[in-house]
């Protein structure tokens, strides 16, 4: 019964080397006993230490008392022989097992290729310059997918896209009509807990009916539409961006455009166009069910009547209000899936590039969302609506 | 007669219903080169699979020096599978982690090997299969050959002493299928390893295969079992003998 080669502990003799003068100042290493892994790691550096005091005109390697060995004694040869070419001291290992000598020739067949990686760190500024050139590049690769996504479009308005009807209705369902449930769970909420806040405030001056001005502002115009297009950058905006990651690491996109078929027109558009039409449509799903979370507080928390909490709503909520928080879910719905469709299609071709671009896919897609949003709310300070 | 290192016995593999062979037994002896030979989708790397425990035989078990792999519980499992090192047919090394990282896996986790101590082995490791300076490559900056041995150095990292190969030479020029080749038969002498591969490429079989077995697809079972050297001229299946020669025997015309 042949034991686990690994089993070391139950050998006899540990391993140990002797060094023993020989004839014209030659050492002689004796190996003894069982020279593996840990063990063999460390007598071997106990046998270089003690070599380069003894400064041998000439090494033998004897291995008559050597019961066993695995790479561990491989490693230490390699380590001696090396010392040994430094201090051009010649090395005979004549007596080792056949096997050995194979595997120390064999590990030093293919010389070492200098590699470029773990080269010294280049100085700060290098380094800086190298960052941001590498950031002007990504600017120059987002510019030119938007510009790649443009044409598809104008193709697409022309009727001449290239892209399978099938995947855009399908992306359609998967990114709208299963979103309803997480879309309407957060808005109610949403709508609750502004009712809330200003429930507590306008208490105080007696003027609760103000909820649903609050409300019905605040829904309509920001909360609803970035609300939605928050949680549909982490459930779509991530898939996406898995999705077409996943076809790069496969050479999926590659073979799309072997066959002459832009990649953008066939995997970018129809994403872009089924989320910039589900967009608006979650965004009013949205508004209505966030309008009824405040509506259940006014009514069932501040005591309102039903008719003057729907009056006091449509009061203060305006058409242009509605449209507003409208053109921004569109835009919102291109931008999420602009984002993944860009992470995916640049994703490195290994699982942790796939990965990456999903996180990425995400962070760029909700700063994006704040960032237009903050636009939207200056230019439309400026022009007073 | 000594006991096989390795032992199939009557094991049948299916995927549900789906049976893909059954009945499968052969001994592998210790210290040469198996090879598991086959048309496409007969269930080569899929016995593979069973034989390292990553897939359950329907029936049938695999021991190994005589002790059953399949009957033995988690832990002796664990402790058996030590003893094997896998190349999977791409490779599979862990894209988030360099060359190097790779191959210090398995002894981090399976020895009480300090940093220097390990980075050291690492490095003979990678030296063996001529990726000498390549341990701070990540895999993606690899080609596919150069995958392939670091994937060598990985399933070499514990000293193992049977290594099994899934498609070595898949998608590899001749030039660098031949190296591995002898890499495979260097190490099998040096180690004193026992081999077992799974390929279809005639070439590599008839270089370095000591036995063989040969899964044919639409039996649904082993057909030929012996040296392929000898199968192309003695078997008596003229599948077998048509696999070998390329289709260039008379029985392929006739």
């Amino acid at each position: 019964m042949v034991g686990l080669p690994t089993a070391s502990a139950n050998a006899s003799v540990t391993a140990s080397a002797s060094l023993e003068p020989g004839a014209g100042g030659v050492v002689v290493v004796a190996l003894r006993g069982d020279w593996r892994r840990s063990e063999a790691l460390r007598a071997g550096a106990q046998v270089l230490g003690d070599l380069r005091a003894a400064k041998p005109a000439g090494v033998r390697v004897e291995a008559a008392g050597l019961e066993g060995w695995d790479s561990g004694l491989i490693a230490v040869l390699v380590r001696l022989r090396a010392y040994c070419a430094d201090g051009g001291i010649p090395l005979d290992i004549a007596a080792l097992p056949a096997g050995a000598a194979r595997l120390l020739a064999l590990a030093s067949a293919v010389p070492e290729r200098k590699a470029a990686h773990g080269a010294a760190r280049a100085p700060l500024l290098a380094r800086i310059g190298e960052a941001s050139l590498a950031r002007a590049g990504r600017l120059g690769g987002t510019v030119r997918l938007l510009g790649q996504v443009v044409l598809a479009f104008s193709a697409f308005l022309r009727g001449r896209a290239r892209y399978r009807p099938e995947d855009l209705w399908r992306t359609v369902e998967e990114t709208g009509a299963r979103a309803l449930p997480i879309v309407g769970i957060i808005t109610l909420l949403i709508g609750l807990i502004l009712a809330f806040i200003g429930a507590v405030q306008l208490e105080q001056f007696g003027a609760s009916i103000y909820v649903a001005d609050l409300v019905g502002l605040a829904m309509t115009r920001e909360m609803a539409a970035v609300m939605t297009a928050i949680v549909l950058a982490g459930r779509t905006g991530a898939a996406f961006a898995a999705q077409l990651g996943t076809m790069q690491g496969n050479e999926e996109i590659d073979a799309l455009e072997t066959l002459g078929i832009p990649p953008v027109e066939f995997l970018v558009l129809p994403r872009m166009l089924a989320l910039g039409l589900m967009m608006p449509v979650l965004y009013v799903y949205g508004c209505f069910i966030g309008l009824f979370g405040g509506f259940l507080v006014g009514t069932g928390m501040l005591h309102l009547s039903v008719a003057a909490y729907v009056d006091r709503t449509q009061a203060s909520v305006h058409m242009d209000d509605f449209m507003i928080g409208f053109v921004k879910s569109v835009v919102f719905g291109l931008v999420v899936a602009f984002a993944g469709c860009q992470r995916g299609i640049e994703a490195g071709r290994s699982a942790a590039g796939v990965g990456l671009a999903t996180t990425q896919a995400v962070v760029s897609a909700i700063v994006y969302i704040i960032a237009i949003d903050a636009l939207f709310a200056v230019l439309l300070n400026v022009l007073g609506i | 007669m000594a006991v096989p290192r390795i032992s199939v016995r009557a094991v049948t593999m299916r995927f549900g219903d789906y049976l893909v062979q059954r009945d499968i037994g052969f001994d592998v002896a210790a210290g040469s080169v198996f090879v598991i030979m086959g048309d496409s989708g007969c269930g080569k790397s899929t016995l593979l699979r069973h034989m390292v425990g990553l897939l359950e035989p329907a029936s049938g078990e695999v021991l190994y020096d005589g002790e059953s792999f399949t009957h033995a519980d988690e832990d002796r499992r664990a402790t058996m599978r030590r003893r094997f090192g896998l190349l999977f047919q791409s490779g599979a090394l862990w894209s988030s982690m360099t060359l190097a990282e790779n191959v210090a896996l398995p002894l981090a986790q399976y020895t009480p090997l300090g940093r220097a101590e390990i980075a050291e082995l690492v490095e003979l490791k990678l030296a063996l299969v001529g990726l000498k300076g390549f341990g701070e490559y990540y895999p993606s900056e690899l080609s596919g050959g150069m995958r392939k041995r670091a994937g060598l150095a990985r399933a070499m990292a514990l000293d193992p002493d049977i290594l099994f190969f899934d498609e070595p030479s898949a998608g590899l020029d001749p030039l660098s299928s031949r190296r591995l080749d002898d890499l495979i038969l260097e190490l099998r002498d040096s180690l004193g390893a026992t081999v077992v591969v799974v390929t279809h490429e005639l070439a590599s079989i008839f270089a370095i295969a000591d036995d063989s077995i040969f899964l044919d697809s639409e039996a649904r079972t082993a057909t030929a079992r012996g040296d392929p050297k000898r199968l192309v001229q003695e078997c008596p299946v003229p599948k077998v003998r048509d696999f070998l020669a390329r289709g260039e025997t008379a029985s392929a015309t006739g």
